[in-house]
């Protein structure tokens, strides 16, 4: 067994140790953001937050996890009150077929949580590993810098108080 | 008493002759400006020929900042003494060297002094660039005289006293520099003396392959293993440390395109080398594998045989059915290495994708086999990062998943499994200084050369 705390919820997963993150989160815990792309750390569309870092969960063993904290997307806001990073991707409407966003979402959230007035160039090389088939790339980057305004703006008024546009 | 007085007398009379001896040995005169040539004033096939040399020589490497304009200077190079920033060598007459004439640009290649007669510091790789032709130095001034002018001022050297005065050099170089062109060694062939002559000379291999002493000058110990950006840049003659011994064919090919299948990609600063080297003619590649392979030495046969195991090693690896799962039991540093080897690192390195773009089988890799950790732990941490808009060997970095102690368990089953030896005794610290960022370390996508104003991959870690 190994104890995984995953979005602040410890769970006891029975995975050999040597199973990549990405298939334990999809396959044990449901959690689906995350997104089997490449399986070799060079899409980035499983990208999940380690520690506040952003990771590849596809070749992330858990055994590498246990005592750390880690953060998908759903660990980012739920559909009835989306966190900002969240209302940022859906008011750009930056996903056209979807696989990329969510590893998107979590490298631009690790960003901005360790660099919080991070600048469009920033963003720009934060998100160079990560890849996108569909060519949303401007939406992609509209939506990072919109989160980021508005985690500069919900640091006044919390997420939980701001109506949904 | 006056016997006191006559030898304080003689005394201050031998300094002060030796003072004006050294004053006159340091001072240089100034050449005159002249008025920036035309572009036209060049042979076309003169400028070609530059621009070859000119990847030889590596110039853009230390005179171009990444995503800065070519040739124009300004990045920190950091020394133990204290930071230096490259100059603009574009022919922008006020900033760059505009106004050098070609004796100018001649003397600064031969004796490392600039225009107005200042010396130059050893960043600038005089005690090799001394050796270049006259012919040459006419090609290079012809290429970098007719490249567009920019207007860029380097910042001011961050030195401190005395080195931040540049007649201190001039001692410097009496003790290590001695100028001269190439001489050759009549007892090889033309084409030994052609990679002689490109290795030491121009390629200034030695400036990161020789270890270089307390005052930073290389040591007699020719290319015998040095240091570059943080990166160990190995032993390139007889004390090398790859696994299958390094022959004329596998050096020419590994520097033709930055990688082979006996030893892996170039990285760190060498893939900015071989990223260089890609756009010269074949002739030139292997006349310098010629000189290296010779330095380097027929291996003996008990190092050839080890070699010829490592590859027939490598070839029987790339099976992935016995990798499922990780080894139950044993709780000993190499048994949770291989485990971690097994889950995180083997898909690549074992799997079926060939390199480049599959890892390479540590059977065959010089970081595992080297005597110093420095390689395998940037490769870890750190990673190969994409080259920006170009095929390119990618590795994801583990810093962020994998604590020091995982990484240390990883190296002491790697270095026992695969290289057959302990674990290194500095890799704590080493490991430790690294991450931290405490010891700098630049990152450079494999076989680019990034700093050019199209690619700007490098990441400073």
């Amino acid at each position: 067994m190994t104890k995984l705390t995953v979005n602040g919820t410890e769970h006891e997963v029975n995975a050999d140790p040597s199973t990549p993150l990405l298939y334990v989160l999809r396959n044990d815990l449901a959690l689906n953001a995350a997104k089997f792309g490449c399986g070799l750390g060079q899409c980035g569309a499983c990208t999940v937050m380690v520690d506040g870092k952003a990771v590849f969960s596809c070749l992330t063993p858990i055994m590498l996890l246990e005592g750390r904290q880690i953060k998908t997307v759903e660990g980012l806001g739920t559909i009835d009150n989306p966190g900002p990073m969240q209302t940022a991707f859906i008011e750009a409407q930056a996903a056209q077929c979807g696989t990329c966003i969510p590893g998107m979402m979590m490298r631009a959230q690790a960003l901005l949580e360790s660099k919080p007035d991070a600048t469009d160039a920033d963003i720009r090389v934060a998100l160079e590993p990560n890849l996108c088939r569909c060519g949303s790339h401007m939406r992609i980057l509209k939506a990072v810098a919109a989160a980021r305004d508005l985690m500069q703006s919900a640091a006044v008024a919390p997420a939980t108080e701001r109506k949904p546009s | 008493m006056r016997f006191f007085i006559r030898f304080l007398t003689s005394l201050l009379l031998l300094v002060v002759i030796a003072a004006v001896g050294f004053a006159a040995y340091a001072w240089n005169r100034s050449i005159d400006p002249i008025e920036p040539p035309q572009r036209t004033a060049f042979d076309a096939k003169l400028i070609e020929d530059g621009a070859q040399l000119a990847a030889i020589g590596n110039c853009t490497a230390c005179h171009t900042r990444p995503g800065g304009k070519s040739f124009a200077g300004g990045l920190p190079i950091p020394t133990p003494f204290g930071t230096i920033f490259s100059t603009n060598i574009t022919p922008d007459p006020e900033t760059g060297i505009g106004r050098w004439s070609e004796e100018a640009f001649n003397r600064a290649m031969r004796e490392g002094v600039d225009r107005q007669g200042r010396h130059l510091y050893p960043a600038f790789p005089y005690d090799h660039f001394t050796k270049v032709s006259d012919a040459d130095n006419k090609a290079l001034y012809a290429f970098l005289m007719s490249r567009p002018a920019v207007a860029q001022t380097a910042p001011a050297n961050d030195l401190p006293f005395p080195l931040n005065m540049r007649w201190v050099l001039a001692g410097w170089k009496l003790l290590y520099f001695d100028s001269g062109a190439y001489q050759a060694a009549t007892d090889q062939s033309d084409e030994w003396n052609r990679g002689a002559y490109l290795v030491t000379g121009l390629g200034h291999c030695g400036s990161c392959h020789t270890p270089r002493n307390s005052l930073g000058a290389e040591t007699s110990a020719h290319l015998s293993g040095g240091e570059a950006e943080g990166w160990a840049a190995y032993a390139i003659n007889a004390a090398s440390p790859a696994p299958v011994p390094w022959t004329v064919d596998s050096l020419y090919d590994y520097m033709r395109r930055g990688w082979h299948p006996d030893h892996g990609v170039a990285s760190g600063p060498m893939a900015e080398v071989t990223g260089n080297l890609g756009t010269l003619p074949d002739a030139d590649i292997r006349a310098m594998a010629v000189y290296v392979a010779d330095l380097m030495e027929e291996p003996s046969a008990e190092r050839a045989e080890r070699g010829s195991l490592a590859i027939e090693h490598a070839a029987r690896q790339g099976n992935l059915i016995e990798l499922a799962s990780a080894p139950a039991g044993a709780d000993t540093p190499e048994a949770r290495g291989e485990a971690i080897y097994k889950a995180a690192c083997s898909s690549c390195h074992e799997g079926a994708k060939p390199q480049p773009y599959g890892g390479v089988s540590f059977h065959l890799s010089s970081a595992i086999s080297a005597p110093n950790s420095q390689n395998a732990i940037n490769t870890v941490l750190f990673g190969l990062p994409a080259g920006s808009g170009t095929r390119s060997a990618v590795m994801p970095g583990f810093a962020a998943t994998m604590s020091d102690e995982e990484i240390t368990d990883l190296f002491a089953y790697l270095r026992g499994t695969f290289a057959e030896k302990p674990v290194w005794p500095d890799l704590a610290s080493r490991l430790a200084a690294t991450r931290s960022g405490d010891y700098h370390v630049s990152v450079k996508p494999s076989d680019g050369i990034e700093r050019g104003p199209e690619n700007i991959g490098a990441i400073d870690q």
